[in-house]
């Protein structure tokens, strides 16, 4: 069942020359995991926007085509009533929390909903224990790491107990191993929850085994749209100069000198096991 | 060329960022200073461009104290491009941006003309002369940031974070035109989290943790230390895994590079064919 369907969107930013989006189709499925990437000023951060209704609501200009997300009608509903179905986390968390404690920030959504008082507790609870940072909550948000910011930036959305969440670069500004912990968060929502995500990434080294779906973008145009394997072993996905991962790249240079694995590993424990089948004997 | 002595810094907010720092950068060094979120890599780079003084300790560019000359003295041989190049940025063209400091350093009309028309170049942002810095996407700002840095031309380059927000080609160009300044004799230091860069660029790296260095040498070496890479915070690149989950086999386990993985992957299955 599709939870995302977009037909032919075209889009261009008011008083820009250029289109923005031209001639967007895709279908997300419920439940899925996408990665949505491509070249900088590819259209990515702006398609993400339609789906969360900020285009055109916000935004303004001109929005063609049909885009039905969670059942809803962008054109048709408000911000509001979008932000209830699709959540946005930022590549910044510091651009998102403002509240003195933890508990405040990720009750904010709520509170604005009207939600009584105990439901809204439980609610806090259940985002802050999904997102591991429980221990966190009386604490004040500018005074924690970039990693556990942006596990309260989820929290936040999270509590919303949306059917989406678009990541739009999460872990930019993370080290590595606080990057990998954000995308274990975003796998178990997944997961375990069956939040449909969408995640607009560069560094697929790290993000392109969670995935089910791949999204490449380029000028506006979606050019590439596919099973992960099948999109990074694309001639089309070379030539664009994506982060193709290194595992995909080693698979290439051996298959071209002979040496034949089976199948395309995305990640370095399918490497690990597709060289162990060759090389072991 | 930079010689850090047994520095220690600590924030008025009484937060002590360095705890004991030694590290001396050769002239025409590559350097990449890494670890965890909060370690004091960046404090450390702007003790070697005077923005930050040392509470204890003592800090030698070219031979001489930091504490003794003026930033803006320092920043003539030490320059530094800031994460953030709206931290740095504000002219109402790219033209002036990278005038500003050079008529500042008291260069003359002609020597500013030439200077910037050859950073434009440089940074294939000639087309942007007339253009207001803040109409460019965050790549190209990456860009002003650091053309205007190197048309004056100092010694030691440092840029923190220089990947944070780049594409994929947009950090293979950055790669290529880091290695071509080292090349050229620029003492280079980078400040950086992105192990798949450091990866293909393959320079000194200088590991952070709390305040201390825990380890420094080649990047083949200290990537592939699993131990040290989770008390930094960091991730071993794709193909070190790899080779770490391949050990038992008897291949090194110090491989960085997707060539060199792919040349001693070749050579063992043609090995085990005979």
């Amino acid at each position: 069942m599709s939870i995302i369907e977009a037909q032919c969107l075209t889009y261009t930013y008011p008083g820009a020359s250029k289109q923005s989006l031209k001639d967007v189709s895709l279908t997300i499925e419920k439940g899925e995991f996408a990665i949505l990437t491509g070249p900088s000023g590819c259209g990515k951060t702006t398609l993400c926007r339609c789906f969360n209704g900020l285009i055109p609501h916000f935004y303004a200009g001109e929005l063609r085509g049909s885009l039905k997300v969670a059942d809803q009608s962008v054109k048709e509903h408000t911000i509001g009533e979008m932000a209830k179905r699709v959540g946005l986390v930022f590549q910044n968390p510091e651009n998102q929390l403002f509240a003195l404690s933890v508990e405040k920030d990720v009750a904010f959504g709520l509170e604005n909903l009207g939600m009584p008082r105990e439901q809204m507790q439980e609610r806090v609870d259940w985002a802050l224990k999904m997102t591991g940072i429980e221990d966190l909550r009386e604490r004040a948000p500018h005074e924690l790491s970039g990693g556990q910011q942006q596990r309260v930036a989820i929290a936040s959305v999270l509590a919303m107990q949306p059917n989406i969440i678009v990541f739009d670069e999460p872990t930019s500004f993370l080290d590595p191993l606080g990057a990998q912990r954000i995308f274990e968060v975003i796998s178990d929502l997944n997961r375990k929850l069956g939040i449909t995500v969408i995640l607009v990434e560069h560094r697929l080294d790290l993000a392109a085994k969670y995935a089910g779906h791949v999204i490449i973008m380029d000028e506006g145009r979606i050019v590439l749209d596919g099973e992960p394997r099948e999109i990074f072993n694309s001639e089309q996905a070379w030539l664009l100069g994506v982060g193709i991962p290194k595992a995909v790249r080693l698979w290439r240079l051996l298959d071209e000198s002979g040496v034949a694995l089976k199948g395309v590993p995305i990640s370095s424990d399918e490497a690990i096991q597709r060289l162990k089948e060759v090389l072991w004997r | 060329m930079i010689e850090v002595n047994d520095i220690y810094f600590t924030y008025p907010t009484g937060v002590e960022a360095l705890k004991g720092i030694s590290l001396t950068i050769k002239d025409g060094e590559f350097v990449a200073i890494m670890g965890q979120n909060g370690a004091g890599k960046t404090t450390l780079v702007k003790n070697f461009n005077g923005l930050l003084r040392p509470s204890k300790g003592k800090v030698l560019v070219d031979g001489v104290s930091t504490k003794d000359v003026s930033v803006a003295k320092l920043a003539r041989t030490v320059g530094f491009v800031f994460q953030n190049p709206d931290h740095q940025l504000f002219s109402e063209t790219v033209e002036e941006e990278i005038a500003f400091a050079l008529r500042n350093f008291g260069f003359d009309g002609a020597t500013v003309e030439k200077r910037v028309t050859w950073a434009l170049n440089l940074l294939d942002l000639a087309d942007y002369r007339k253009t207001s810095p803040f109409m460019l996407s965050g790549g190209e700002r990456k860009r002003v940031a650091l053309a205007s840095v190197l048309a004056w031309d100092p010694k030691v380059v440092i840029l923190d974070e220089p990947t944070i927000g780049q594409d994929h080609r947009q950090k293979e160009n950055l790669r290529q035109f880091i290695v071509q300044l080292n090349e050229q004799g620029k003492t280079v230091v980078i400040v950086t989290h992105d192990v798949e860069f450091v990866a293909e660029c393959s320079p000194r790296v200088v590991l952070m943790r709390e305040g201390r260095i825990i380890a420094d040498g080649e990047a083949k070496r200290i990537l592939t230390d699993t131990t040290l890479a989770l008390e930094a915070s960091i991730v071993p690149p794709q193909i070190a895994q790899i080779f770490h989950g391949l050990t038992f086999l008897g291949l090194p386990s110090d491989v960085i590079d997707v060539s060199e993985a792919k040349k001693i992957l070749v050579e063992y299955f043609r090995g085990s064919q005979r």
